[in-house]
């Protein structure tokens, strides 16, 4: 398995746009970090910066990378090899060299300016939506043959979990405004990895204060350690699933 | 060696594979012949674990192959359309290749590399390769870990007659090591002097598995390209 990774991480470095990547998100939180005096202010700019292009770029360089590799995979499969570590390994080289580039990009200019509990709460969260963002790419390219309707749908998932979900929500809440939602709002939180990355993040930025009650039951959720921990756990899970069942799809499919 | 009982696929509505039987012995030099789609390259895809039978299983030396890996060692393919990484070179294929089946102890046949030529391409990247020096590439690969079977899925397809000749050469030569080759083709004349045993497919059916002692004898035929050609028209 260590053999294919290698192959994958050095295909994929001598991509440029993984480096491209890693520049822009070097340059943003540089410029975001040195034009705000205060470095707390700079974070609450790069989140939102964050919360856009992790995703979008982890899925979308994934899925296009997956179609590529369609040879490799099918030179792969021939060979005296289980499926199952040929599919690890290409998950693993895509996160690998994709929170790598996270890390580089914005995780050493976070460390530099802003070592607090937030600052470490914001790369843990671009390193799992980067691990999440791969996994779901897998699993669209898995299920669909064909390429472009497979960044077709790859495209349509990020729009939903970056725009159509808050829409949804907020649609939701005025709908059922005389209920008591607030606390079916920790759940549904759940169902969209980038709104719990970014609840978990506001929170530890105490600007919780401006979600009003709502805002008041996720600090009394997420401000615990359970909360924090079971969050955690959700996030894993947004991974663990695709990944399996991408998985469970490649082992018996036809090449 | 290789047994496949009932193996059965469908791809969406197209029967690739009807219930095919066959058994394969070491030794044997097999020609898997038929006309085109008739599911010569599936079978071989089956066989490599590449494609999942729908019903119908195959065993390897005794093995059940479904979800089993390791009995590939010993199984050397040469796809019909090699596709590799694009931007990788011939030499790097060939390093990553020995890096993954390389076992200690064990020679690796890299004479083919050389009587190809391909020694002194290695450089070149993938993409830039014509069809031909591609069947070379994958042949290359097909030899080189000593396998005790070789899938050779139209061979000599593209091939110049110099590098033809040769292959068919490196071919007779691991037949007399007394190895398992399954050849699918439909240049018939090719493999004449080669073949031991004829499978004969049609619509993914198994028309007959004989051995070309009683495929001359029943056709009354001493050219395969013939015998073939008067069952074809019966």
């Amino acid at each position: 398995m260590k053999k294919i990774v290698k192959y994958v991480i050095v295909d994929i470095l001598r991509n440029k746009i993984v480096i491209a990547y890693t520049a822009f998100l070097l340059v943003m939180s540089l410029s975001v970090f040195n034009l705000e005096d205060n470095a707390s202010k700079g974070l609450l700019s790069l989140l939102n910066v964050i919360l856009l292009i992790v995703p979008l770029v982890s899925i979308v360089f994934s899925t296009i990378y997956m179609y590529n590799s369609s040879e490799f995979i099918e030179l792969l499969v021939s060979q005296p090899l289980r499926r199952k570590t040929i599919w690890l390994s290409l998950f693993s080289g895509l996160t690998v060299a994709l929170s790598l580039s996270f890390f580089i990009g914005a995780g050493i200019p976070i460390l530099l300016y802003q070592p607090t509990g937030t600052g470490i709460m914001m790369l843990t969260a671009g390193i799992l939506l980067s691990v999440i963002f791969v996994a779901i790419a897998l699993l669209a390219s898995v299920t669909t043959r064909d390429k472009a309707k497979g960044i077709g749908k790859v495209i349509l998932l990020w729009l939903y979990f970056a725009l159509l979900f808050d829409g949804l929500v907020l649609f939701l809440l005025f709908q059922f405004a005389d209920y008591p939602l607030e606390k079916a709002m920790v759940g549904v939180s759940a169902l969209n990895p980038v709104d719990l990355s970014r609840i978990l993040i506001l929170l530890q930025m105490d600007v919780s204060a401006l979600m009003g009650y709502t805002g008041a039951i996720f600090r009394n959720f997420f401000g615990t350690q359970s909360g924090i921990t079971i969050a955690f756990l959700v996030l894993v899970l947004w991974f663990v699933v695709p990944l399996w069942l991408s998985l469970r799809k490649f082992r018996s499919k036809d090449l | 060696m290789i047994i496949t009982s009932n193996v059965s696929k469908k791809f969406g509505k197209l029967k690739a594979l009807d219930s095919v039987s066959v058994t394969c012995n070491r030794g044997e030099c097999i020609a898997l012949i038929g006309p085109n789609g008739s599911g010569k390259t599936t079978l071989a895809k089956t066989i490599l674990g590449m494609v999942v039978p729908d019903s119908g299983f195959i065993t390897f030396n005794g093995k059940n192959i479904l979800h089993n890996w390791d009995y590939r060692k010993d199984i050397g393919y040469m796809p019909q359309i090699g596709r590799y990484p694009e931007n990788m070179t011939i030499g790097q294929i060939l390093d990553m290749m020995r890096d993954i089946r390389h076992t200690k102890g064990s020679q690796t046949d890299e004479e083919l590399i050389e009587t190809f030529g391909l020694n002194t391409m290695m450089q070149k990247r993938m993409r830039t390769l014509s069809g031909g020096t591609r069947q070379k590439v994958s042949a290359s690969l097909a030899f080189m870990f000593n396998p005790s079977v070789l899938i050779l899925d139209e061979p000599t397809a593209g091939l110049d007659p110099v590098a033809s000749g040769i292959l068919k050469k490196k071919i007779v030569a691991e037949k007399e090591k007394g190895k398992l080759i399954i050849i699918t083709s439909h240049v018939l004349s090719e493999l004449d002097d080669l073949v031991t045993q004829i499978i004969y497919m049609q619509e993914g059916r198994l028309k007959f598995h004989k051995s070309i002692q009683a495929l001359h004898a029943d056709t009354g035929e001493t050219q395969l390209t013939r015998a073939i050609a008067s069952i074809m028209i019966n």
